[in-house]
């Protein structure tokens, strides 16, 4: 007898589609609690952790941030390999407006989020037109040139940085700060996907041609695509300089590249909800394989690969697939 | 005819390296015409559309839309002006809905140019195209994922998307290769209706029967040049088409 699995939407869901849900308590708690969830958990974090976990929430914060970054790109198409790119141009963005010209935190992180995504706009807006992994090569390379730019010309401080930046005013404003950015990009960017205006970015990454046919100038629909990526990548950085009161090369590693990928592809791609809880589970994670030592990032990697091969449509997909649909076997007719 | 017309083509080109995909065709397109153009495979029909949407640059000639010159424009702003195409290959977003499909050149500029434009519900807009090309409104079918319809629907899904546009000019790029007689039989009704809306139609076809029925005129290719152009009946009895399509009688 041949089996197969049945999945069939929960009652619930059915019936809290439409305006009677608001009749209900309990469907309206199931429309509102998985918004309310994250919510919460961004409010009582900080309270809840300890000093040093406190500082690895604002690490999961500038990952979640950099894999929603990322996300973005890669659901307008463009498959970027170099968030740090956006990372590191925030970062230093800020340290120069911070130790050359005096500016409070206040200021320079705007100013360096805005003007980074900016200045991360205009720097790949000449390749906007290459498709697929030539793309991915050219965001690959723009950070790794900043470094030896940076390193050769001796400017910002060259291989030392710029260090003494003002620091937040106390750990819980910094991380009050951190949870209102990202619950912010979390909630805009899902809300604007769902939009009219994300359907035309999901329509160039599905098929740029068809799009074109409709009369739509992708390459602007991109840019302004790349530019709400750049804004918040450049963010992460920008808040990261004042958190470590210090900026240098580092920023443009490829840990800032590869990781924010990682927690959207372990997340859930697509979703943006997957990138952030992505970067939740992966980067405590690796601090918690701090113990192991060498064994570390054999461990890490291990873990990644067990994700990524139990469920490769990411956490979120098939959360919200349990969360909306119950499974049953049915027997197949022969 | 004494209008002037709506389309020229002038000595258009296109060389691809060495290979000379077309070579200084050249026609006029009047109002509310419907042109019909064939030829063999690879004689340069579809290269004809992707010039004068300039999906790809020509080489040399020119195109004019309404007297004005159009083929130094990018293709998103000739489809602004008002010539909408199909593509042969059909080109749907396969992630989303079908009636999801239509939302993209519903929020289209050139919506927001045209006076009169259908405002509100933009939903219930793509249903009533949709249903227009024959996708039946009660069935499910509309709310399917495109990548889930077979092709009959995608090219009727296609048509729908062109016409979401409102074009003045509407290129049909094999409508109806790879669709079923019945399939066909359903779809050149939709296409007399746009005739006698006003619109003006370039269809490229192998499809003779079904397509002497609609055309007023016919331009036949070969080779990447103009051979013959003409009313159908004339231009089949010309020996350089039956060389083509026939073959040589030496």
């Amino acid at each position: 007898m041949k089996r197969r699995k049945e999945r069939i939407d929960r009652g619930i869901r059915v019936r809290s589609s439409d305006v009677f849900a608001l009749c209900s308590w309990r469907e309206m708690l199931y429309l509102s609690g998985p918004r309310l969830l994250p919510v919460a958990a961004c409010l009582l974090l900080p309270a809840v952790l300890g000093v040093y976990w406190q500082k690895v929430l604002l690490s999961v914060a500038v990952f979640a941030l950099l894999a929603m970054s990322w996300d973005m790109l890669a659901q307008t198409g463009m498959i970027s390999l170099g968030q740090a790119l956006f990372f590191g141009v925030g970062a230093y963005g800020a340290g120069i407006m911070d130790h050359y010209w005096h500016l409070p935190p206040w200021v320079t992180l705007p100013a360096a989020a805005l003007g980074g995504g900016v200045v991360c706009t205009l720097l790949l807006l000449p390749v906007l037109r290459l498709r697929g992994i030539y793309f991915s090569m050219v965001t690959l390379i723009v950070p790794l040139m900043m470094v030896r730019i940076i390193e050769a010309t001796k400017i910002f401080g060259g291989t030392e940085g710029l260090s003494g930046m003002t620091p937040l005013p106390s750990r819980w404003v910094e991380a009050y700060v951190a949870m209102a950015v990202l619950l912010a990009a979390l909630f805009g960017f899902r809300r604007l996907l769902d939009s009219d205006y994300g359907l035309v970015l999901r329509g160039i990454c599905d098929n740029d041609r068809s799009v074109i046919n409709a009369g739509i100038n992708i390459y602007w629909f991109k840019a302004q695509a790349l530019f709400l990526a750049g804004c918040v990548g450049a963010f992460a950085g920008a808040f990261m300089t004042h958190v470590y009161m210090f900026v240098g090369m580092p920023v443009f590693a490829l840990d800032y590249s590869i990781l924010p990928i990682a927690a959207a592809v372990v997340g859930g791609p697509g979703s943006f909800a997957g990138a952030v809880l992505g970067a939740f589970l992966l980067v405590p994670v690796s601090e918690a394989l701090r113990g192991f030592g060498g064994l570390r990032i054999v461990l890490y990697g291990l873990f990644l690969v067990i994700f990524i091969v139990a469920l490769p449509e990411g956490i979120f997909h098939f959360l919200q697939r349990k969360y909306h649909q119950f499974e049953r076997w049915v027997e197949v007719e022969k | 005819m004494s209008t002037a017309p709506l389309l020229r083509v002038v000595h258009l080109g296109k060389s691809f390296g060495g290979v000379k995909a077309l070579r200084d065709v050249s026609f006029d397109l009047a109002p509310g015409e419907l042109l019909g153009v064939i030829g063999p495979n690879g004689s340069g029909k579809t290269t004809l559309v992707n010039l004068i949407t300039r999906f790809i640059r020509p080489s040399s000639g020119e195109v004019l839309f309404k007297g004005r010159k159009i083929s130094h424009l990018p293709p998103y702003k000739i489809v602004r002006l008002g010539i909408a195409r199909t593509f042969q290959m059909v080109k749907p977003f396969y992630q989303l809905p079908a009636y999801r499909n239509m939302i993209i050149p519903l929020c289209s500029p050139r919506m927001k140019q045209l006076p009169g434009a259908r405002y509100g519900d933009r939903d219930a807009v793509a249903l009533d195209l949709l249903e227009q090309v024959g996708f039946e409104r009660d069935a499910h079918v509309a709310y399917k994922p495109a990548g889930a319809l077979p092709q009959g629907y995608l090219k009727r899904l296609e048509l729908a998307k062109a016409i979401a546009l409102q074009p003045e000019l509407l290129i049909l790029d094999e409508l109806f290769s790879g669709l079923s007689l019945a399939e066909v039989a359903g779809i050149v009704p939709i296409i007399e209706k746009l005739r006698l809306d006003g619109m003006t139609i370039i269809m490229i076809e192998h499809r003779l029967k079904e397509l002497f029925r609609v055309a007023d005129r016919v331009l036949v290719m070969n080779f990447g040049r103009k051979i013959a152009e003409g009313a159908a009946a004339a231009v089949m009895e010309d020996a350089a088409v039956k060389n083509a399509y026939l073959g040589s009688e030496e």
